[in-house]
C-alpha cells in the first residue's frame, strides 16, 4: 500500500487496473479523458486500450469484449453517451458476461460542455444501475465494486463521476496488488442476437432485476443512514454529499442523513429506514432531481406523509454547479439556524478573461484567411466542437453556430437550403471529422448542397489534451498503424473540389478559400498546420521601433501574446509561438522575427 | 497538523496546477491528507484558473469556501483581486505583480486598472506581500518558473504548515530532472526576495 495524490480520473483508472480490467475503450471528452490515458500510462502490458473513433464505436467494441467474458470499461463525457445511446439501449437487454463499466463523466456548471444533462436519467431510462461517487477516494472503491456487480447481474454498470470528482485530487491508499481476470472467449449462444421475441423476454427480466438491484444496494456501504431521534432528514448524492457533511459541521447541526451512492435503482429498504419518523427531507443532488423523484415515489407507494423538498419544490436550483455556500445556506434555512453573513466588499471592475485560441494557434490564421476571403460577401460560418469553437471570440467572430459533434457540416446544409443566396462555410477539426463529420460530407455530396467545408487539421485532438486519432496513425498501445488520409477520404466521398493548404501562408490561404467558395457544389479545403503544443517555436516576433501603435494586430486577430501596455503595442516573448500571422496584418511592416535559440 | 487551506489563482498557462500539486505532495510527505480542486479544460486557454489545496481535509469537500482560505498565492494582479473574497480574515496573501492583459482589455472591451486593483487588495487583506515573480523567474533563467518563484515567496512568509526543506524536496522530486536546477534557483530567489521584503517592513 502507498499513499498517493491522485486525481479522481486517475483513481478510477488505477481501480479498474486493480480490478483486472482487460479491455478499455473510449473517446476523449472533458472531464473524462484522463481515465483512459491513465490506464494506458500504467498498462502492465496485458490490457488492451484504444481511443475509438467515436463513443458509439467505443461502446460496441467494449460490448463485444464483455460478451466474450472480458472485464471492460468504456469512457466518455455525458454528451458522448448521446452518440453511444443506440448500442447502450439494446445492450441493456442483451446484457454482458464479463463485467462492463460504462464510465460517463457529467459536468455540472457546465465547465466544458454543451449541456448539463444528467447521466443518471440514462441509467433510469435504460434500466441500468448507476454508482455516483462523492469523492475521488470513493470513486476508487466504486469502480472495483462496479465490475463485481456487473458480473453478478450480467448488466453493464454506470459509474458517473462529475467534474469535481474527476478533476479533484485526494490522498489515496493504492494497493498495487491486482486481481487476475481470465477471459473465457466468445461462446456462441442465441442470447447475443436481439430479436423482438427475445427483447420481450428480456424486458420482463430486466424489470425484475430492478427489484434485486435495489435490495443489493440496501446492503452496500456506498449507501448509508446516519443520525436518529430527529424529525428532519437530509438525503445527498455525489459531491453534494461532501458539501453537506462540511456544512453540518460548520452549522453544528444534527439531522438524519441519507448518503445515496446509488441514485438508481434507489436502495428502497434503506430509504424506508431513513424515512421512518421523519417529517421532512431536503434532497441535495446536482443537476436533475433523480434521487428526489425516487424518494417522492417511494413515499407515495408506501403512503408515508414525509414531505420531500428539493428542486421540484423550489428549495434548490436545477441548473449550475452546487457549492459549499449554496448547500450551507439552504441547510441553515431548512434547519432554521442563523448564520453570520459574509460581508460583501465592492470589488473593482476586473478584466473579463474569456478562453481564447492560444498564441500561435493555426486556427486563428485559418479563420482570418476565411474572414478576409469572404469580406463583402454574405456568408454564414457554422462551427463545431473543439478548440476552434473559440473562433467565436472577438475580434475573429467566425463561429455563427455550434450544436454538437459533427453538426457544423450538416447545419450549414440546412441553412443553405433556407438561405440559398449566401455562402455557407463549415469548420471542423480533424478528430471531429473522423468522429461524426464524414456522414455530413456524404450527405452534402448525395444531395448536391453547395457548401464549403474547411477541415482544420492540426494533427491531434487538441482541446482535450492531445490524444491521437485515426489521422495520426498512433494508437494507445504505442503501435503505429495506417494513417487515414483525410484528402483520400473526402475524395472517396465524391467531393468535386478539394484543396489542401497551409493557413499560415496567408495570401495563398485566402485564394484557396475564394476559389472553393466560388465552386458550385460541395467543396472541401483542408488547412494543415500542427497544433503549437506539438513543436517548439522556431521564431519569436517582436515589435520594431517603427510601430505606429495603430493596434491593427490586436483588433484584427486578437492574439493573446500581443497586448497594449503603457501606450505601446508589445509581444510577450514567453507566449509568442512564431506563427507570423501578425506580420501579415501589420500595415507598417513593424513586426520582425528573430530565430529562437 | 491542523487544517490549512491554500488558494492559488492565475491565468491559464502560468503553472498553477503544478504549484498546487507540489504543495499537496509536500503535505503528503509530511503525513497529512491533502485534497486539491482545479479548473482543467476549456478555461485553461487564457481563462482564469483557480486551484484549491486543502491540507488535513479528509472530511471536507475539495473547494475552499468563501472567506476560508488561510493563504492565497495569486499569480497575476487582477486574479489576486478576483480571489480575495475567498481569503479568511486571518489569512495572508502573496501577490505576483505581473499583469496579463486579456485580449478583451487590449481591445478596450474590458477594464484593467492596476492602481485601483492594488488598492482593493491592500484594503481587503491585512497581511499581503507583493512580489515581482516574473522578473525573478527571468533572472532564475526562465519566466515559466514563475510558479516555483511564488512557492518560494509563499514559504518565506512562514505560515505554510511545513518546512522549507519539505516543500523544496517535493519540488525537486516532482519536476523533470533537467529543470531541477532552474526550479531550485527559482525557489531560492522567491524565498530570498520575500525575506528581504519582510525585513524592510
Amino acid at each position: 500500500m502507498s499513499k498517493k495524490l491522485l486525481m479522481g480520473n486517475e483513481a478510477i483508472a488505477l481501480g479498474a487496473i486493480r480490478a483486472g480490467v482487460n479491455i478499455v475503450t473510449g473517446y476523449p471528452g472533458t472531464p473524462s479523458t484522463e481515465v483512459l490515458e491513465t490506464v494506458a500510462r500504467n498498462n502492465p502490458g496485458d490490457i488492451y486500450v484504444e481511443w475509438s473513433v467515436n463513443e458509439k464505436s467505443a461502446m460496441e467494441v467494449a460490448a463485444g469484449a464483455a460478451y466474450s467474458g472480458a472485464r471492460t470499461m468504456v469512457t466518455m463525457k455525458q454528451v458522448g453517451l448521446n452518440v453511444a445511446s443506440d448500442p447502450l439501449m439494446s445492450l441493456a437487454y442483451i446484457g454482458v458476461k464479463g463485467g462492463m463499466v460504462v464510465l460517463v463523466a457529467d459536468d455540472p456548471g457546465p465547465f466544458s460542455s454543451q449541456t448539463e444533462q444528467d447521466t443518471r436519467h440514462f441509467a433510469r431510462y435504460s434500466n441500468l444501475p448507476v454508482l455516483d461517487p462523492s469523492s475521488p477516494e470513493e470513486a476508487y472503491e466504486m469502480i472495483q465494486y462496479a465490475f463485481e456487480l456487473s458480473e453478478m447481474v450480467e448488466l453493464p454498470v454506470f459509474l458517473r463521476p462529475t467534474t469535481r470528482v474527476c478533476h479533484s485530487c485526494a490522498t489515496i491508499d493504492i494497493d498495487e496488488k491486482r486481481l487476475y481476470h481470465k477471459v473465457e472467449g466468445f461462446v456462441k449462444d442465441p442470447r447475443w442476437v436481439i430479436f423482438p421475441s427475445l427483447a420481450y423476454k428480456k424486458h420482463i427480466h430486466i424489470e425484475l432485476l430492478q427489484h434485486k438491484l435495489s435490495d443489493i444496494f440496501s446492503g452496500i456501504s456506498f449507501n448509508k443512514v446516519e443520525g436518529k431521534d430527529v424529525k428532519l432528514g437530509v438525503a445527498a448524492s455525489g459531491v453534494a454529499y461532501s458539501y453537506v457533511v462540511e456544512a453540518l459541521e460548520k452549522l453544528n447541526a444534527n439531522v438524519k442523513l441519507f448518503k445515496v451512492g446509488t441514485p438508481y435503482p434507489l436502495p428502497k429498504e434503506m430509504a424506508e429506514v431513513f424515512l421512518n419518523g421523519l417529517d421532512e427531507v431536503l434532497v441535495f443532488e446536482e443537476l436533475d432531481p433523480v434521487v428526489e423523484e425516487e424518494i417522492t415515489m417511494l413515499c407515495a407507494s408506501k403512503q408515508l406523509d414525509t414531505r420531500i423538498l428539493g428542486k421540484k419544490t423550489g428549495h434548490l436550483p436545477f441548473a449550475g454547479e452546487y457549492t459549499f455556500e449554496l448547500v450551507c445556506e439552504a441547510l441553515a434555512k431548512y434547519l432554521n439556524i442563523e448564520t453570520e453573513k459574509i460581508e460583501n466588499t465592492t470589488t473593482p471592475e476586473l478584466p473579463v478573461r474569456q478562453p481564447v485560441l492560444c498564441a500561435g494557434c493555426p486556427h486563428r490564421a485559418s479563420f482570418y484567411a476565411v474572414k478576409m476571403a469572404m469580406k463583402g460577401q454574405k456568408a454564414v460560418f457554422t462551427g463545431d466542437i473543439g478548440c476552434y469553437t473559440l473562433g467565436n471570440a472577438k475580434p475573429l467572430d467566425m463561429v455563427d453556430t455550434c450544436l454538437c459533434m459533427g453538426a457544423g457540416i450538416t447545419v450549414a446544409q440546412g441553412i443553405k437550403r433556407a438561405q440559398p443566396e449566401a455562402k455557407h462555410i463549415a469548420f471542423i477539426g480533424d478528430s471531429t471529422f473522423f468522429h461524426t463529420g464524414i456522414p455530413g460530407i456524404i450527405n452534402a455530396v448525395y444531395n448536391n448542397t453547395d457548401i464549403t467545408v474547411v477541415i482544420l487539421d492540426n494533427s491531434t485532438t487538441a482541446m482535450t489534451g492531445h490524444q491521437p486519432h485515426p489521422g495520426t496513425g498512433k494508437t494507445m498501445m504505442n503501435n503505429i498503424s495506417e494513417k487515414i488520409d483525410i484528402y483520400g477520404m473526402v475524395k472517396a466521398c465524391g467531393v468535386g473540389h478539394i484543396v489542401k493548404g497551409d493557413p499560415l501562408d496567408f495570401s495563398s490561404a485566402v485564394e484557396i478559400i475564394k476559389k472553393a467558395a466560388e465552386y458550385k457544389g460541395p467543396s472541401v479545403v483542408i488547412f494543415e498546420a500542427p497544433c503549437i503544443a506539438l513543436f517548439k517555436p522556431p521564431v519569436k516576433y517582436t515589435v520594431k521601433k517603427n510601430c505606429k501603435n495603430c493596434k491593427k494586430c490586436i483588433t484584427d486577430i486578437g492574439c493573446p501574446a500581443i497586448s497594449f501596455i503603457d501606450g505601446k503595442v508589445s509581444i510577450e516573448p514567453s507566449l509568442c509561438y512564431g506563427c507570423g500571422l501578425c506580420t501579415n496584418v501589420c500595415p507598417f511592416n513593424a513586426i520582425g522575427g528573430e530565430e529562437n535559440e | 497538523m491542523s487544517k490549512f487551506d491554500i488558494l492559488i489563482s492565475g491565468v491559464g498557462g502560468q503553472g498553477t496546477v503544478l504549484a498546487s500539486r507540489l504543495i499537496a505532495a509536500a503535505a503528503i510527505n509530511q503525513g497529512c491528507f491533502a485534497r486539491t480542486a482545479e479548473t482543467i479544460g476549456m478555461s485553461q486557454r487564457g481563462g482564469c484558473v483557480v486551484s484549491h489545496v486543502r491540507i488535513d481535509s479528509e472530511k471536507s469537500g475539495s473547494v475552499i469556501p468563501l472567506g476560508g482560505a488561510d493563504m492565497i498565492i495569486a499569480f497575476e494582479l487582477a486574479e489576486a483581486a478576483r480571489s480575495i473574497p475567498r481569503l479568511s480574515k486571518k489569512g495572508c496573501c502573496i501577490v505576483n505583480t505581473q499583469v496579463i492583459k486579456p485580449v478583451s482589455a487590449s481591445l478596450g472591451n474590458s477594464h484593467y486598472d492596476n492602481e485601483e486593483i492594488i488598492k482593493y487588495i491592500k484594503d481587503n487583506s491585512h497581511d499581503v506581500y507583493f512580489v515581482d515573480g516574473y522578473s525573478l523567474a527571468e533572472k532564475a533563467g526562465n519566466v515559466k518558473a514563475v510558479n516555483v518563484v511564488l512557492l518560494g515567496a509563499a514559504t518565506a512568509v512562514g505560515k505554510m504548515p511545513f518546512t522549507r526543506e519539505i516543500i523544496l524536496d517535493a519540488i525537486i522530486e516532482n519536476v523533470p530532472r533537467k529543470f531541477r536546477e532552474l526550479n531550485q534557483k527559482a525557489f531560492e530567489m522567491g524565498y530570498a526576495a520575500t525575506v528581504e521584503l519582510i525585513q524592510k517592513a
